[in-house]
């Protein structure tokens, strides 16, 4: 350290921008809660004054006790954590699944032309069908339980992977699959330690979208017919007219979402260290 | 059986389909040897096909005319033998300067632990010891050049193929980088096939220096470049010899440049 660099002039105004930061921070964040409050108080109120009618739009009060009740009692389909796990059970298994397949789909036909040129037309068709259609198919053909829920979101998940691994092969450096071929590896080594790596980013981009989409697909799968879970829940929610019982199924199902997105986001973050950091603004 | 020649290029046409359907003459009778263990360096004005002579002979792109040759042998696809630096950074930027270097024995079979170090004895040789975790977004231009070198000289290459290495670095960090090159290439004894636009540079480093035409390339003269050996590229820049070199060489070239650039306006 020199006694020459940063003169205290500078240090001070430093301080003082870290200091406008953290404060612009805090008002943020106040605001956050201010538009919460007015939503939800506005909401409340608003049922209260007869200007809404609870009846179809809920209560935010009775949303809680509702949920309150579920966790205590149960719902009318069993227990709440019994139906959370079905769901997340048949979400998880079909983007599993669904991004293996599609992954492996994506860079198989991205590495080999001949058969991307074949099957492109394929890919279009199917993906052009709206998918939660075959959720229909799946459970005619695979009943009530819980694997036509899973075929279900392993369609709705697959289509997206299967996108962005093909797009992630292709947008692969070729300076960097020249390189590798010089010094000496074999097409399988150039697909693992360049064309694999330089799609990743792709392919967890694309993981981001299709866990909610695998959600989508599970609960769609139980709303057509299921035995438990969430989608029936919500079903029967709306079968008994309780539009709070919607609404509180919809809070639970946020709350996997996000913990969904947190996990991806973490493993993002350990599998993408060497790239430079983005400094983002905000969070 | 000593081969006359490390690399020979004869006769050598490659030929582009632009999207338009013409067809692009990139190298139309193509004719230039090295000697094993010789640094010859390609000139010529830009986008003249220098570089695509280095894709031929390392295997990567197929001539559509004529022969190349590695040690009299022809060239059937991508050769052990063969070494290439890139213009752009060609680094993996998922994999640490260790990881880099080690990339090659790893690739062609070489046990882990034999890889390592002599990927970490070639790390110290080109100065990065200390520098074995960092991923190449952590160094900086000249430092990524090194792992560059580092990477391709671990696989002991006979002939070594550059493409404008060090275009994109600064002026004192290329001196730096030339001088380096030159230890490393005395001590390998590889042949050296070496692109660059940039003349001082060539007859800085070659032994010969070999001036192309316009599209479609040829090679139009060759030069030797008779100055002593060991050279301090920082010293030799003002040397008379070396300005009585590059005088004759930039008149040659100034007229391929010139014709360029009329039959770019015309």
């Amino acid at each position: 350290m020199t006694d020459a660099t940063a003169p205290l002039a500078t240090e001070g105004r430093i301080e003082s921008l870290a200091e406008r930061q953290r404060r612009r921070w805090r008002i943020v964040v106040a605001l956050r809660i201010i538009v919460f409050v007015l939503l939800v108080g506005g909401w409340e109120l608003g049922v209260r004054a007869g200007w809404l009618d609870s009846f179809f739009f809920g209560q935010p009060s009775a949303i809680v006790d509702k949920l309150i009740d579920w966790i205590h009692n149960g719902t009318a389909i069993g227990p709440l954590w019994k139906q959370v796990w079905v769901t997340i059970y048949e979400a998880g298994a079909g983007f599993l699944i669904g991004a293996a397949l599609g992954v492996l789909f994506g860079i198989t036909l991205g590495r080999n032309q001949l058969l991307s040129d074949v099957f492109s037309i394929y890919i279009k068709i199917a993906n052009s069908i709206p998918r939660i259609v075959m959720g229909s198919i799946f459970i005619v053909a695979l009943g009530l339980g819980s694997p036509s829920k899973i075929a279900l979101a392993v369609v709705m998940v697959f289509f997206v992977v299967f996108g962005n691994a093909f797009q992630g092969v292709r947008e692969a450096d070729k300076n960097l699959i020249a390189n590798a071929r010089i010094l000496g590896a074999s097409n399988w080594q150039v697909t693992r330690a360049v064309i694999l790596p330089s799609a990743l980013s792709w392919i967890l981009a694309s993981l981001h979208v299709s866990f909610g989409f695998a959600l989508i697909g599970a609960i769609v799968g139980e709303f057509l017919g299921a035995r438990e879970g969430m989608g029936l829940l919500i079903a029967s929610a709306q079968g008994s007219f309780d539009s709070n019982g919607v609404f509180a199924a919809m809070i639970v199902i946020a709350v996997v979402a996000l913990c969904a997105e947190w996990i991806l986001t973490t493993i993002e973050k350990r599998l993408l260290t060497w790239r430079p950091e983005v400094s983002s603004a905000g969070e | 059986m000593a081969a006359a020649s490390a690399v020979a290029l004869k006769n050598v046409a490659r030929r582009f389909v632009t999207p338009s359907g013409d067809v692009l003459s990139a190298l139309e009778g193509f004719d230039l040897t090295v000697a094993p263990g010789e640094f010859c360096a390609i000139v010529g004005p830009t986008g003249c096909g220098k570089s695509t002579t280095l894709g031929l002979v390392s295997g990567l792109a197929q001539p559509q005319g004529g022969t190349v040759t590695l040690f009299d042998a022809p060239v059937t696809g991508v050769d052990r033998r063969v070494g290439f630096v890139f213009q752009q950074d060609a680094v993996f930027p998922w994999r640490d300067v260790l990881g880099n270097v080690m990339a090659g024995p790893l690739f062609r079979g070489v046990p882990r632990a034999k890889a390592e170090a002599e990927a970490r004895d070639w790390i110290a040789r080109v100065g990065l010891t200390g520098f074995e975790q960092h991923h190449p977004h952590q160094l900086s231009g000249g430092m990524r050049k090194r792992v560059a070198l580092a990477q391709t000289f671990i696989n002991k290459p006979e002939v070594l193929l550059m493409d404008e290495p060090f275009s994109a670095l600064d002026v004192q960090t290329r001196e730096l980088m030339q001088e380096e090159l030159l230890s490393l290439w005395a001590q390998s004894g590889a042949a050296v096939l070496f692109v660059t636009h940039d003349l001082d540079e060539a007859i800085l480093l070659a032994d010969r220096v070999a001036v192309l035409t316009t599209r479609p390339a040829r090679v139009k003269s060759v030069h030797t470049i008779d100055l002593p050996r060991p050279r301090n590229i920082a010293t030799l820049r003002y040397d008379e010899r070396f300005v009585a070199i590059a005088r004759r060489l930039s008149d040659d070239l100034r007229d391929e440049v010139l014709r360029a650039r009329r039959e770019a306006t015309a």
